[in-house]
């Protein structure tokens, strides 16, 4: 990931601290692509459900992981049933122009993203979310960091989260993600640093 | 200069390298000085570590099934599929309604020119006995129509009125495919085309009505 340690970029006076800068944006993850989707894309395009079941099974995983984190948890196997059938409808449309992941992916994110249009609270809970900070002020119990991760994660604002994972986890720039919750880019940078803030109590 | 506040709202920025040249500037002189800042940058840079470690996890639940009994074309559903879950998509119907009535009207006008028989060798080489004329009057037919057009009728209430409207667009289809149907056969009684088209035109207009009645049962 893009990621790296450094010591340069601060004042002499911060000799013994280290800061780790991102150097680069990482590009949005896409799933493994084992060499038989490309004939399942096109058998699925031509109608053929089994070929269908395997693109399923394969992009599975990443598609639920991906939903789940931005909705929290709810609706997450409804979300990704939705996505699947969107998937199908549309495989149509798909020219190959990109990887067949990535195209998926990005349909996923839209169906999330569409889903959080229809609640109408949700551009309060984008500004909302204060008491989080207490619920998630609880230092880590369980061993599994990552699990707590995962969890804590759940518990962010909607906004909040939703940009988190789509910076973060999945690698979106701001003026994409400004672009697809049709927000600005300062909102998203503001949002994710407040995501960020809340979170680092995990991982102490 | 800005207060700690505004520097710290900024760190995820200087961490992702987003600020401009005099906007590091100013975050690097505040972190020289503040010990709290510091650590929260450190914090934040470990969080973005995190997230790029996290790993994908495929559901509890086999999604599958549900997924399939939305997509997948009737020959593959189960004979349970009545109390499965249906949805019916816009391009589904509309695509199904406009193909019958093409379908439709383009059998009938090959049939009726006599000749389209000869296009469909397979099924012809299936019917070793004289064709059976379609029986306009079945009964069962009629009345596996009459109930699930009631039961519809009856739970309409609980259909958005896209979907009624669709429906209706695409059972006006079959009924005008089944009328050219019976007025051709009228002609043409022995005509193989007609009375296996006509047959499967009801089975589809069967079809799609308890696919009807399935989407009622599943908004109750």
């Amino acid at each position: 990931m893009g990621v790296v340690v450094g010591t340069g970029d601060v004042a002499g006076s911060l000799t013994g601290a280290f800061l780790l800068l991102r150097s680069e944006k990482q590009e949005p993850r896409v799933a493994p692509r084992p060499a038989a989707t490309a004939d399942c894309v096109q058998q699925a395009a031509n109608g053929d459900v089994r070929a269908f079941e395997e693109l399923y099974s394969i992009h599975l995983p990443r598609v639920h992981s991906l939903v789940r984190r931005m909705t929290g948890g709810r609706d997450a196997d409804e979300l990704t049933q939705d996505v699947f059938v969107r998937v199908w409808q549309k495989l149509g449309s798909f020219r190959g122009d990109s990887a067949f992941g990535t195209w998926l992916h990005r349909l996923a994110v839209n169906v999330v993203i569409e889903r959080f249009r229809t609640d109408t609270a949700r551009r309060q809970r984008l500004v909302d979310g204060e008491a989080i900070f207490e619920t998630l002020s609880a230092p880590p119990r369980r061993r599994d960091i990552s699990m707590d991760f995962e969890a804590a994660l759940e518990k962010l604002p909607d906004g909040a989260r939703e940009i988190f994972v789509l910076h973060d986890v999945e690698g979106y720039k701001h003026t994409e993600i400004a672009a697809l919750l049709g927000i600005s880019s300062g909102t998203s940078k503001a949002q994710l640093h407040r995501a960020r803030m809340m979170l680092r109590k995990h991982l102490r | 200069m800005p207060t700690h506040d505004v520097l710290n709202e900024r760190l995820s920025e200087y961490l992702d390298n987003e600020l401009d040249a005099a906007g590091r500037a100013e975050v690097e002189a505040h972190l020289a000085e503040c010990g709290e800042c510091r650590a929260d940058l450190q914090a934040l840079a470990a969080v973005v570590a995190r997230a790029g470690t996290l790993t994908d996890a495929a559901p509890a639940e086999n999604l599958w099934p549900g997924i399939e009994a939305r997509i997948a074309p009737a020959q593959v559903l189960r004979p349970t599929f009545a109390r499965r879950r249906f949805a019916f998509t816009m391009p589904q119907l509309i695509a199904a309604g406009v193909a019958l009535m093409i379908a439709s009207g383009g059998l009938v006008w090959l049939a009726r020119l006599g000749g389209a028989r000869t296009d469909f060798p397979a099924v012809l080489g299936e019917m070793s006995s004289p064709v059976r004329p379609a029986n306009f009057g079945d009964a069962a037919f009629d009345q596996a129509v009459a109930d699930l057009q009631q039961t519809l009728d009856a739970g309409r209430g609980r259909l958005d009125a896209q979907t009624i409207r669709i429906l209706e667009t695409n059972l006006q289809a079959i009924d005008r495919a089944i009328g050219q149907c019976r007025e051709a056969l009228a002609a043409d009684p022995a005509n193989v085309y007609l009375n296996t088209y006509l047959a499967e035109t009801r089975r589809r207009k069967l079809e799609l009505l308890r696919r009807a009645t399935a989407l009622v049962d599943q908004a109750m």
